[in-house]
């Protein structure tokens, strides 16, 4: 008991948090660029599996872990604009449509580890690179607070600024208004002559980005290597996270960091021998749940409504 | 009129599956030197010996139930893909009740059945809960309940039922009682298929010939529309995923019950989003699900095969599993086609004032 | 100048559907053209062909004299074609002015410059004399206001052909002589209007020219002034419209409903209904008129146990039901006909059979225990289309591949035969043909007469006053107009009530649930 308590009181448990955030808020931002147009995408788990892939092997042939990073991205954009063809043009049922792009990375990831390596289970056979960690001048030297906040991957902070960076993308640009109205009312942004087709692909292909770059912090970053399916369910925590957070991306910001904390938790457990089976499963019983209430209290939030108008 | 429709969703069908074998080929020709004997044994394999097609016989049992389970969903347009999970679990509560109930012939194995189902029911009714209750989203709570149950069904496997002299991570073997017997001495086929084939007659009965399989198509087709006619919804959104839940239980059961006797899994077998496949190729038809699953499994069943004789890695079959969800559900594949023979329908009809 | 030409416009819909059937349009410029015909004539898809909406299935369109081909509304807008819609096409969290600039956003760096887009407004709003206010919420506006902000997107596109599509429907008669002051300024300018309507009146006080529709086929144009309102009728439908339709004198027996002092406060915290109270007998009509959006909807939801959270008493023979939901409710004897068939009223992608069945199907012939007897539905779905005309050549077809008409028919027969004591009948001829339309108001009287006690919410006022016994008017949730009989009564007097210009005292609206 001791130990845990101890280990969940160390700078170093917090500084994990912000680490296992990291593909969970770029999963969460990817969800939110799509839903604030209106479309759920279920395929970010496959975007990041085929990033966190081509990452690897791209960084492995050229040597440069930021090429490595652009042929991730690259092909979790292209991943998103397939499905953004398959949902707007062939008309695909946008859920189903996802869950067939998850299918296929999760195959043509293991099907290509095996061509190139031979190896089914993971890439550890290949010499692949890591991005870099940043250390903040200044607030690296502060106790504590430095060995929190300096020091991570250059990922990590690259997603918390992104998260500014959305915010003011929705909700200040020409563009974002766009966006919002397309996903609120796709029929008022046709009669201005937006083409909602349109819009829902720019959207798809942001959502895309940000997948690629969770994806590729999983395999060149957060470790340095590529596992078959090591996405594990993350890109799913980041749609919930998104749901509790509604269209803002600081809510998604706040959601992720609690799912984060679930994770890292959960690790600090493991320390302490609790088996991982069990302790793997807690971020997920934790989404359940916080999906559970979130739901619930949005219900009574409206009925709280009511009962005050009533005694009014 | 109708009869083109049916004609045109065949049509439609078939060339979507040509169009993901022939993808499949063109992966071969850039995987390998020799794509044609890797394709013939992709194509061929699954018939060329009894003992494979018994191989698909009991590959495709797990497919039919999870196919079901999903089709019931989907009837009534709900979103629940936990059917893996459901599966995983099933399984897990068919291996306790299988090593720790009393050794009955012929009742073991049908406690161990109502052990699955009753698993899987529960899994399901979490998401199905949520949703009714509180109007929380059942796609991403019950994809979370996929992962809960691996983890979950791991852990109890792996501390409580594992048998230490096996060297693997199984568990214990079951006793003779809670096995489904082998039919043929030379191969290894189990009646999975016969409880399978009898599932899928059940659930058409129960979609179509029961009142609750009448509130459960309604609801799929119109929610509000069934509210206002005096369905409780709520219910049926609950009772729909709790039966697909208990459908889709048996399919892990079945298999270890049949095949391997003892739990064996250390990772998820897929069978659950397999389903999914099943449950378009299916339409949703409970008795089409029998032909969709025998495609499903003839493509797994022949990717192993081709991989064991070349050296090509069977997951190349989930490309083509996701090119067909695709192009099956795209819309607008092949729609010039249906508005053409709607058109000259309305056209006719017409000049016939 | 001719500012459009259409030439041979045919559209078939995805359901097979044909909505067009080769029409000729042709509207010169800067003049108010109106363009009429009776719900599913095709007016409303052959503006959407021209705003780019929907594409012809064939035929060719010319603007301002040259041959045009228009894919989408950006398209339309680009060629000065601008259209106000039925349903407004706004986005309600957003302000007035970011509805007016979306697509056309002024800028400041990489920011929405709000500051030039109120500008923008308030100088179109001038011009034009359209008042609104740029910085508040759609969401929050009347529909008359709403309007307004429609017509100001268009023009500040540079729109010189504006398509108004029903403008008057959810205005009050007070406020549509607002637009049809602002519509000839716009036309003394040298915008072209086209107004599409079926009310004969307001397309004799404001159009130039009028061209009539008919189930999809142009039946011509002609000077507005040289056409009488029956000769547009006569051309409108076929044949002499049967204006009155004959209504017995009622004879009322006991009292079916008792609604009590029932007050209803929306998600949002706006009071929709107060102090709402009225009672019915079987065998009359109690008509329901007011302006869409004055709590009728709610009032309706309410009482078929479809929506929560109202205070208050509900009285059904005695028996309070308030809070109960629509099952425990149908089994009580209540029929419904929603306002909205597609959405509520039938499952579109279910067979006329299992449409018809919705409410009975676990009753014996069709079901017994457990089991289902399709054979049974398929026979009395059969019965029911021949008793109630439904135009399909098997009870199988799905009911989304019908007409609106035979669409609201397949509602009508299954409510209609529900063996109801309370039918709640709202907007029950909305958007269907005139043939429809006087069938379901004969079945109205019809079941009237058979003892059954109809509530009709109705938004077309010679509805309301063909059909009602009595007569209750609701403005902003409340009951403001109470008439025990219709004699006499003119849709110009009620229209004053919907608005709420006049009121009648206390003791007259509470003589509506005093019977």
């Amino acid at each position: 008991m001791n130990e845990l308590v101890h280990g969940i009181l160390s700078p170093q448990f917090f500084y994990s948090i912000l680490r296992v955030t990291t593909p969970i808020l770029f999963a969460a931002l990817a969800a939110l660029l799509s839903d604030v147009a209106g479309s759920t995408n279920i395929g970010i788990e496959g975007m990041m599996l085929m990033s966190a892939f081509w990452g690897v092997m791209v960084s492995a042939w050229t040597g440069s872990a930021w090429i490595g990073l652009l042929a991730g991205v690259t092909s979790s954009v292209l991943l998103s604009l397939a499905l953004a063809y398959f949902y707007l043009n062939l008309k695909t049922d946008l859920v189903l449509a996802g869950i067939a792009f998850n299918i296929f990375s999760s195959g043509a990831t293991v099907f290509l580890l095996y061509l190139f390596t031979g190896d089914k289970g993971s890439s550890s056979s290949l010499k692949s690179y890591v991005l870099p960690k940043i250390d903040i001048p200044l607030i690296k030297d502060i106790p504590v607070v430095g060995d929190i906040l300096s020091g991570h991957h250059v990922l990590t902070y690259i997603a918390f600024i992104s998260v500014f960076v959305v915010q003011y993308f929705i909700y200040k640009t020409p563009l974002g208004l766009r966006l919002r109205a397309v996903g609120e009312n796709p029929d008022a942004a046709q009669s201005v002559g937006i083409s909602v087709k349109k819009i829902r692909y720019i959207s798809m292909l942001l959502s895309g980005l940000m997948a690629g770059f969770g994806g590729a912090f999983l395999s060149m970053g957060y470790v340095s290597w590529f596992a078959r399916d090591m996405t594990n369910g993350r890109g799913f925590i980041g749609l919930a996270a998104q749901a509790l957070g509604g269209h803002s991306a600081f809510g998604s910001m706040w959601g992720s960091l609690l799912f984060g904390l679930a994770e890292a938790a959960s690790y600090t457990l493991q320390a302490i021998r609790i088996p991982s089976e069990f302790t793997n499963m807690l971020p997920f019983i934790f989404t359940i749940i916080a999906l559970a209430i979130y739901a619930r209290s949005k219900l009574l939030q409206i009925k709280k409504i009511k009962e005050e108008e009533k005694k009014a | 009129m109708r009869n083109k429709m049916v004609l045109f969703e065949v049509v439609r069908t078939a060339l979507t599956i040509a169009i993901a074998l022939l993808l499949g080929y063109l992966i071969l020709i850039f995987a390998t030197d020799d794509p044609n004997t890797a394709f013939k044994w992709f194509i061929y394999g699954p018939i060329s010996r009894l003992r494979r097609f018994v191989e698909l016989l009991n590959r495709a049992t797990p497919l039919i139930f999870t196919g079901l389970a999903v089709s019931i969903v989907f009837q009534a347009e709900i979103f629940n893909i936990g059917a893996e999970g459901q599966l995983f679990f099933g399984a897990v509560a068919a291996t306790f009740a299988a090593l720790y109930f009393p050794q009955i012939p012929f009742l073991h194995v049908i406690i161990v059945l109502i052990f699955a189902m009753a698993a899987g029911g529960l899994w399901a009714a979490v998401p199905a809960y949520m949703k009714a209750k509180w109007n929380a989203s059942e796609l991403v709570s019950s994809l979370m309940m996929n992962y809960v149950a691996f983890y979950l069904g791991l852990y109890i496997i792996n501390y409580h039922m594992r048998d230490v002299n096996a060297g693997f991570l199984v568990s214990y073997k079951f006793p003779r009682t809670a096995w489904l017997p082998r039919l043929l001495r030379r191969y290894n086929l189990y009646p999975g298929i016969f409880i399978a084939l009898g599932f899928a007659i059940l659930v058409w009965f129960f979609l179509y010939r029961t009142k609750y399989g009448y509130e459960l198509r309604m609801v799929g087709k119109n929610k509000e529309f069934a509210r206002f006619s005096g369905i409780k919804v709520e219910n049926v959104i609950i009772y729909s995923q709790i039966i697909s839940g208990m459908v889709a239980g048996l399919a892990g059961a079945v298999e270890i019950m049949g095949l391997y006797k003892r739990f064996v899994w250390q990772m998820t077998p897929g069978y659950g989003f397999d389903g999914i496949i099943v449950a378009l190729l299916a339409r949703n038809n409970p008795l089409a699900v029998i032909p969709a699953a025998f495609l499903v499994a003839y493509m797994r069943t022949g990717a192993l095969i081709m991989g064991r004789m070349t050296g090509i890695a069977p997951e190349i079959v989930m490309m083509l599993q996701a090119i067909i969800i695709l192009l099956i559900t795209a819309e607008a594949f092949l729609s010039f086609w249906k508005k053409r023979i709607i058109e000259k329908a309305a056209m006719e009809q017409e000049e016939k004032k | 100048m001719k500012a459009i030409e259409m030439i041979d416009i045919v559209k078939v819909y995805p359901n097979g559907i044909v909505a067009n059937k080769g029409v000729n349009f042709e509207v010169e410029e800067g003049e108010i053209h109106a363009l009429v015909g009776e719900n599913g004539a095709g007016k409303t898809t052959l503006m959407k062909i021209l705003f780019g909406i929907e594409q012809p299935t064939s035929g060719e369109i010319r603007i301002f004299e040259k041959e045009v081909h228009i894919h989408s509304p950006h398209d339309a807008i680009a060629k000065g074609i601008g259209m106000v819609h039925q349903h407004f096409m706004l986005v309600p969290s957003f302000t007035v002015a970011e509805n007016i600039v979306l697509g056309m956003e002024p800028k400041k760096g990489f920011s929405i410059d709000m500051d030039e887009a109120v500008k923008i407004v308030e100088e179109a709003s001038k011009r034009y004399g359209l008042e609104v206010p740029p910085t508040e919420r759609v969401l929050d506006l009347p529909v008359g206001i709403k309007q307004r902000i429609e017509i100001l997107k268009a023009l500040v596109r540079g729109a010189k052909i504006l398509i108004l599509d029903e403008p008057t429907a959810v205005l009050t008669p007070q406020e549509t002589e607002e637009l049809f002051v602002a519509l000839k300024n716009l036309a003394k300018k040298g915008m072209t209007i086209i107004f599409i309507s079926h009310k004969l009146k307001e397309v004799k006080e404001i159009s130039d020219r009028v061209t009539v529709l008919r189930d999809g086929k142009t039946m011509g144009t002609f000077l507005t002034k040289d056409v009488s309102e029956e000769d547009i009728s006569r051309l409108m439908v076929g044949r002499d419209v049967e204006l009155v339709i004959e209504r017995p004198e009622p004879k009322p027996g006991k009292i079916v409903l008792e609604v009590k002092n029932l007050n209803y406060f929306r998600e949002d915290g706006v009071q929709v209904l107060k102090n709402v109270s009225f009672a019915l007998r079987e065998g009359e009509i109690l008509g329901v008129a007011g302006v869409e959006g004055n709590g009728q909807r709610e009032l309706v939801e309410i009482l078929t146990g479809l929506r929560f959270g109202a205070i208050g008493s509900v009285r059904l023979l005695g028996e309070e039901i308030l809070g109960y939901d629509a099952y425990t409710l149908r089994r009580k004897k209540i029929a419904h006909i929603p306002e909205d068939r597609v959405e509520k009223g039938a499952a579109l992608k279910a067979s006329i059979a299992e449409n018809l069945i919705s409410d009975r199907y676990y009753k014996e012939p069709f079901s017994k225990r457990l089991l289902l007897f399709p054979r049974k539905v398929i026979e009395y779905a059969k019965k029911a289309i021949k008793d109630f005309s439904i135009k399909t050549d098997s009870p199988l077809t799905p009911v989304g591949m019908l007409s609106g008409g035979n669409m609201q028919k397949v509602v009508v027969a299954r409510e209609f035969t529900a063996g109801a004591k309370l039918l709640i009948a709202d907007q029950p001829t909305r958007g269907i043909d005139v043939g429809s339309t006087e069938f379901v108001r004969k079945e109205l009287i019809k079941v009237r007469d058979e003892g059954v006690a109809v509530l009709l919410v109705s938004a077309d006022l010679q509805e309301i006053l063909q059909l009602s016994d009595r007569i209750i008017v609701m403005y902003k949730g409340e009951i403001v107009g109470y008439f025990d009989k219709n004699e006499g009564l003119t849709e110009e007097e009620l229209g004053y009530y919907m608005l709420g210009v006049k009121r009648h005292d206390e003791n007259k609206i509470k003589e509506a649930f005093a019977l």
